[in-house]
């Protein structure tokens, strides 16, 4: 089906757009018992909100995404990160649900963060900003929702980091979600897990431009560290067969080896480019933030207490792992299957095969989005969705 | 196979295909329900039911699943086809408080003829495929399974044999020479 905005399947041009939901007089309480204000969220929608307030799917975003999820910012060529997914006749389908995307706290897409002006001092917050959980995530998400006239969601869904929110939200607001999507998230790092984060984090820290958190006015920035982090953290991203298959022992731009350390191999080429045009759009401070805040997450530490809140719990969960991903591979999603189902959570689990590791969700990959869709309907149908 | 599940049990279904035994539990006994199936079709199709199913081959045992999960594990028209059954049948009632077993009676006086008078493999799925394409590679009679469970130190709660089109034959002839004349049964298991 076409739109007036766009060609087949695509929302056309979309806006980022901003709104503070809280403030000096209603600050954002977060885990720590700490107050944030002002908390501004920039955020995306997309479809139409039914009469009911009942057809909204809420994205959750994963470490270094942002708002602009779908549709494109003006050049088509250049679509949001899961536009793939989200969109007229995709899996989640805009003809019949209402989309809100948003970019997470302490985030630097246009939502409050450690870049952000710390109110008094007039200067960027840099590492005062307050160490925050997925819990505080999902009430700036809440927020937002009830901003937008949404008191419950047909569904949640998020990818890794998104997938964590997901989960969180239906374990602290039993009756927000109808439904919640978990693709390739986990509900605990492994201590592998966390020593990449270390590692990109330490890169970051001891760049000599990091000035403590405060490079934002020096006019440096610790451009070095958050490089070599993006570099390390791509190659979680991708499997081992992905990167044979895209740069195999290739040779940039000749036939035979140069010998010598600067870049020679495609692979290094690659990683390279990835890790210079990240630059353009992420800041050091945003990734020990929310690096840090994977790394705490545990939502079933104690698995008693979490088994007795998982009563209460109402939604009906899809998780979703890809079985060349070896950053959160299947075991993760099975570890929390098994947590859902031992506590009579409805959970439904598949793990698709896909050559691209990790990155697979942000992928077409035809059988991953058969079942989301499959999902979706069936979701729109319980929860009184127009088709 | 319905009428031998507790209303509002934790029921698991292996090898559940298309959910249609599962959401019946689910909408007619309030049962908290949950599926294991691996073919793709029969994935989809719980999922369009809205039967919580997890896709995995149940195979490699069910360790996933600590003791007593369940408080009903169900194998329907399954265990034949499973590559391991012995073990598939410890499992399922490891995880489970009870079990739930159907299966084709391949002592069923039609099969033996067909290979007795005939020379042909029995087929259970005979009108629509043959032999060598049938997923039943571990086919068993009456006597058999109950050999299997007996060994295992199971408990039969209750056995209900089949006719030829599914129904109750419990009360009729086959009651007498259950391995010679029931089509199929399902059994009833516990822990002795």
């Amino acid at each position: 089906m076409a739109t007036a905005t766009g060609p087949f399947g695509s929302l056309g041009l979309v806006e980022t757009r901003r709104v503070v939901l809280f403030t000096e007089d209603d600050p954002l309480v977060l885990d720590s018992g700490e107050r944030l204000a002002p908390v501004e969220v920039a955020y995306e929608t997309y479809g139409t909100l039914d009469a009911a307030g009942g057809n909204a799917v809420f994205v959750c975003h994963a470490l270094t995404g942002d708002a602009h999820a779908a549709g494109h910012h003006g050049d088509p060529a250049r679509p949001g990160w899961w536009d793939t997914l989200i969109g007229p006749g995709k899996p989640v389908d805009t003809d019949r649900f209402f989309v809100i995307s948003p970019n997470l706290l302490g985030g630097c897409q246009g939502t409050t963060g450690p870049g952000s002006l710390e109110p008094g001092t007039g200067r960027p917050y840099g590492l005062r900003f307050p160490l925050f959980t997925v819990a505080d995530l999902v009430r700036v998400h809440r927020r937002l929702a009830r901003h937008l006239g949404v008191n419950r969601l047909a569904a949640a869904i998020g990818g890794s980091l998104g997938g964590m929110q997901v989960l969180q939200w239906a374990l602290d607001h039993p009756d927000d979600l109808h439904a919640g999507l978990l693709i390739c998230a986990s509900a605990r790092l492994t201590a592998q897990n966390i020593a990449f984060s270390a590692v990109a984090r330490e890169a970051i820290m001891r760049d000599e431009h990091f000035h403590g958190g405060d490079y934002y006015e020096t006019g440096e920035r610790p451009e070095v560290g958050l490089t070599i982090a993006r570099m390390m953290a791509h190659i979680t991203y991708l499997s081992e067969e992905s990167m044979r298959e895209k740069f195999g022992r290739r040779i940039q731009d000749a036939s035979a080896p140069r010998f010598r350390f600067g870049v020679d191999f495609e692979v290094e080429s690659y990683l390279q480019h990835q890790g210079e045009s990240f630059l353009q759009r992420f800041d050091a401070n945003s990734y020990l933030y929310l690096t840090r805040v994977m790394d705490y997450f545990d939502p079933f530490r104690d698995l008693p207490a979490a088994l007795v809140r998982l009563q209460a719990v109402r939604t009906s969960f899809l998780v979703v792992s890809f079985d060349t991903d070896w950053r959160f591979d299947t075991k993760h999603s099975l570890d929390l299957v098994r947590v859902l189902q031992t506590a009579g959570v409805r959970v439904t689990f598949r793990e698709i095969a896909s050559p691209y590791g990790h990155d697979s969700f942000l992928l077409e990959v035809p059988e991953y989005h058969r079942t989301v869709a499959a999902f979706l309907a069936r979701v729109a149908e319980e929860a009184g969705v127009a088709p | 196979m319905a009428a031998l599940v507790p209303r509002g049990a934790r029921v698991l279904d292996l090898g559940c295909g298309d959910g249609e035994l599962l959401a019946n539990l689910a909408a007619e006994r309030s049962c908290v329900v949950s599926g294991i199936e691996s073919s793709d079709e029969g994935f989809l199709a719980c999922v369009a039911r809205g039967v919580p199913v997890l896709q995995a081959d149940i195979d490699g045992g069910l360790a996933d699943w600590d003791d007593a999960s369940f408080d009903v594990v169900i194998l329907s028209q399954t265990l034949q086809a499973t590559h391991r059954p012995a073990l598939v049948v410890a499992e399922m009632m490891r995880v489970g408080a009870a079990g739930i077993v159907s299966f084709p009676n391949v002592g069923h006086w039609r099969h033996r003829l067909t290979l007795a008078l005939r020379g042909r493999m029995p087929v259970m799925e005979a009108a629509t495929l043959p032999w060598f394409a049938t997923p039943d590679i571990h086919l068993c009679t009456v006597r058999d399974f109950e050999r299997l469970v007996g060994g295992q130190g199971l408990r039969v709660t209750r056995r209900v044999l089949l006719d030829e089109r599914g129904g109750d034959a419990s009360g009729g002839a086959a009651r007498l020479r259950p391995n010679l004349l029931a089509a199929g049964a399902v059994y009833g298991l516990a822990a002795r």
